[in-house]
């Protein structure tokens, strides 16, 4: 490599990494306010970031909620996907549409619609209505993740399982559905990801007492501006750093994001 | 028993306006290996996925072993089908491929692991059971196929293709293994193939197919020697056509006017022609030799190595579009370069049809 080019790819990296390297840095200043570069070392905001009651519910909410919401997208994702590939209806040019709308309407819009909604007719405000939200935020990417998965699988395998007697729903069970895994792991995980992280839409429709963990920081920092913060980011990073490092060491993580090359090995 | 495997009744499948299948019909016999052959877009692969039951036909009638499968679904139809990608599933290993038929039939595990050892003793598998498909090379996954497909045993074999995904060297080999197989099950087969080769080389008979319509239905020998139309004359096989006029018919014999020669030919494609008419002579190319008496003769435009034969283009008068053909064994082609003036002797006999164009 050229070395003007290598050294564009290291300021690229580095430019990439900066902000969580400059956060994790952050996390251990003694001071109780957010500065850089720290004078003095101290591990006593990670305490406080474990030990504070609204993150450790934002966190169980978070997670309560980026299970149901990743499963539930993943079950319906899969389905919308089967239909648009599989069936001819009229119709099928809107649904199409409908399932991708969430891709071009701002996230703070799909929370300000549902918060109206539920306001309205007096429905409670509880996780449900943020399962329901992240719901229809992430369909989109598992709808394309399987649709991608089926677009690529060659027809004449279910061909091949029908002329050797099976039945269609044999097939979609035993043919379809194994070889669509990767592609609904990788909706999943996407669905999972983007769950945990959202942050403008769960604004409108969490309320004090379902607050999730990004929307807990966003009320902290509004208050406070100690490094709890930043030891919680560090704790996020490394955290997700190791079960990415899992998935891929157990799973595969290419073969899960259906980045691996067809035929490779 | 059923005295057909198969039989198509004026079968017709149409795409929108475009009609792929004009009322086909065919039958094929127990056992009998049965070629569907033309050019792509011929209507040969809706043939064979109307048999299979990937589609349905618009008009007309399928029946297997004398039964009407018209409106079965696919996987009611105990047909075993071969792909042109062999569409092994990847997820399985060889031997699972191989019992998906059998599993999907409820049969029980004892007497599926015997016939999967058997099917694959046939194809010569055996040892490979716990690979997966992407670990055989292109024959194996072909063998593997062709047990999965063999092991229900189905009422009719589909072959779609099978040979296409593989290199020319390997082909030869693998149609006489497959067809020594074929023979061994029984199995009726309809086999798809735009190589006129394999046709040739595999079929009891062949049904040469061209723009939805079946033209021919014979043995090898009969399409080959006595094609039924012009089409079939110049797709199976290589063809120098010359220009010539009807002099005569005679029962079932017409005398063609070739230059100063007279070849006879088969009548019936030339009934309702007046004496003197045009008409196209097609020879095969094996049948001309140099020496006299001269049917034709030109300069030689190229000498073609072929190995066991050397084909000599030549610029010829006579000849449709100018050019002929003759395939000489090597002996006598020796000596022979572009250039040269060359003169050659033709059958007495060859398969004749009004002419394309006013001569």
């Amino acid at each position: 490599m050229r070395w003007w080019l290598r050294i564009l790819v290291l300021l690229l990296l580095g430019f990439i990494a900066m902000p969580a390297i400059v956060a994790c840095i952050v996390a251990f200043d003694a001071r109780s306010i957010l500065n850089f570069p720290p004078q003095a070392w101290s591990t006593r905001w990670f305490e406080r970031a474990l030990s504070y009651p609204d993150f450790r519910d934002g966190a169980w909410n978070s997670l309560l909620v980026m299970l149901s919401a990743s499963v539930i997208a993943t079950l319906l994702g899969a389905g919308a996907a089967l239909t648009l590939e599989k069936l001819e209806f009229r119709g099928k040019r809107t649904l199409e549409a409908l399932v991708m709308a969430p891709l071009v309407v701002p996230h703070f819009v799909v929370g300000l619609g549902f918060l109206t909604l539920f306001a309205q007719s007096g429905l409670p405000r509880g996780l449900p209505l943020l399962v329901l939200c992240h719901v229809v935020l992430v369909l989109p990417f598992v709808v394309r993740s399987v649709w991608i998965s089926l677009k690529s699988l060659d027809g004449r395998l279910e061909d091949a399982a029908l002329s050797l007697g099976a039945p269609p729903g044999r097939v979609l069970r035993q043919v379809t559905l194994p070889l669509l895994l990767p592609g609904l792991a990788g909706g999943w995980l996407f669905a999972a990801i983007l769950s945990f992280t959202e942050f403008s839409a769960s604004l409108f429709v969490s309320t004090q007492r379902t607050q999730t963990l990004p929307v807990a920081m966003y009320n902290y920092v509004r208050e406070y501006a100690d490094p709890s913060i930043a030891a919680l980011s560090a704790i996020w990073i490394v955290t997700t750093m190791l079960l990415i490092l899992a998935a891929d060491r157990w799973l595969g993580l290419s073969r899960v994001l259906g980045t691996e090359v067809p035929g490779g090995r | 028993m059923a005295v057909e495997a198969l039989r198509l009744d004026g079968v017709t499948r149409r795409f929108g306006a475009v009609t792929a299948l004009h009322g086909a019909s065919l039958v094929v016999a127990p056992g009998e290996f049965v070629t569907l052959l033309g050019p792509s877009g011929c209507g040969k692969t809706t043939l064979l996925n109307l048999v299979a039951g990937f589609q349905t036909p618009d008009e007309g009638e399928i029946f297997l072993g004398g039964e009407s499968v018209t409106r079965v679904p696919v996987w009611k139809r105990d047909i075993g089908m071969v792909f042109q990608s062999y569409a092994l599933f990847p997820h399985m290993s060889v031997a699972e491929n191989v019992a998906y038929g059998l599993r999907a039939r409820g049969i029980g595990k004892a007497e599926a692991m015997d016939r999967v050892a058997e099917a694959l003793r046939m194809v010569r598998l055996s040892g490979l059971e716990d690979r997966r498909p992407r670990q055989l090379s292109g024959g194996q996954q072909q063998r593997a196929a062709l047990a999965r497909a063999l092991v229900i045993r189905p009422r009719i074999l589909l072959l779609d293709e099978p040979f296409s995904a593989l290199d020319r060297a390997l082909r030869g080999g693998l149609q006489v293994e497959v067809r020594e197989i074929q023979r061994a099950a029984g199995v009726a087969t309809l086999f798809v193939t735009h190589d006129q080769h394999e046709a040739l080389a595999m079929s009891d008979r062949i049904a040469v197919m061209c723009g939805g319509r079946i033209h021919q239905a014979g043995t090898p020998e009969e399409v080959y020697a006595h094609p039924a139309d012009r089409f079939v004359a110049g797709f199976v096989g290589d063809a120098t056509v010359l220009r010539g006029r009807l002099r005569g018919l005679m029962g079932t014999t017409a005398g063609i006017e070739v230059g100063q020669a007279v070849l006879e030919a088969d009548a019936t494609p030339l009934r309702g022609l007046s004496q003197g008419a045009p008409v196209d002579a097609f020879l095969r190319p094996e049948t001309l030799s140099p020496g006299g008496p001269a049917l034709l003769s030109g300069e030689v435009r190229s000498v073609v190595f072929q190995g066991g034969h050397v084909d000599v283009h030549l610029d010829c008068a006579e000849a449709a579009g100018g050019r002929a053909m003759a395939r000489l064994a090597p002996m006598l082609a020796s000596g022979l370069a572009a250039g040269r003036v060359l003169e050659l002797a033709g059958p007495s006999c060859c398969a004749a049809f009004p002419a394309e164009e006013p001569a």
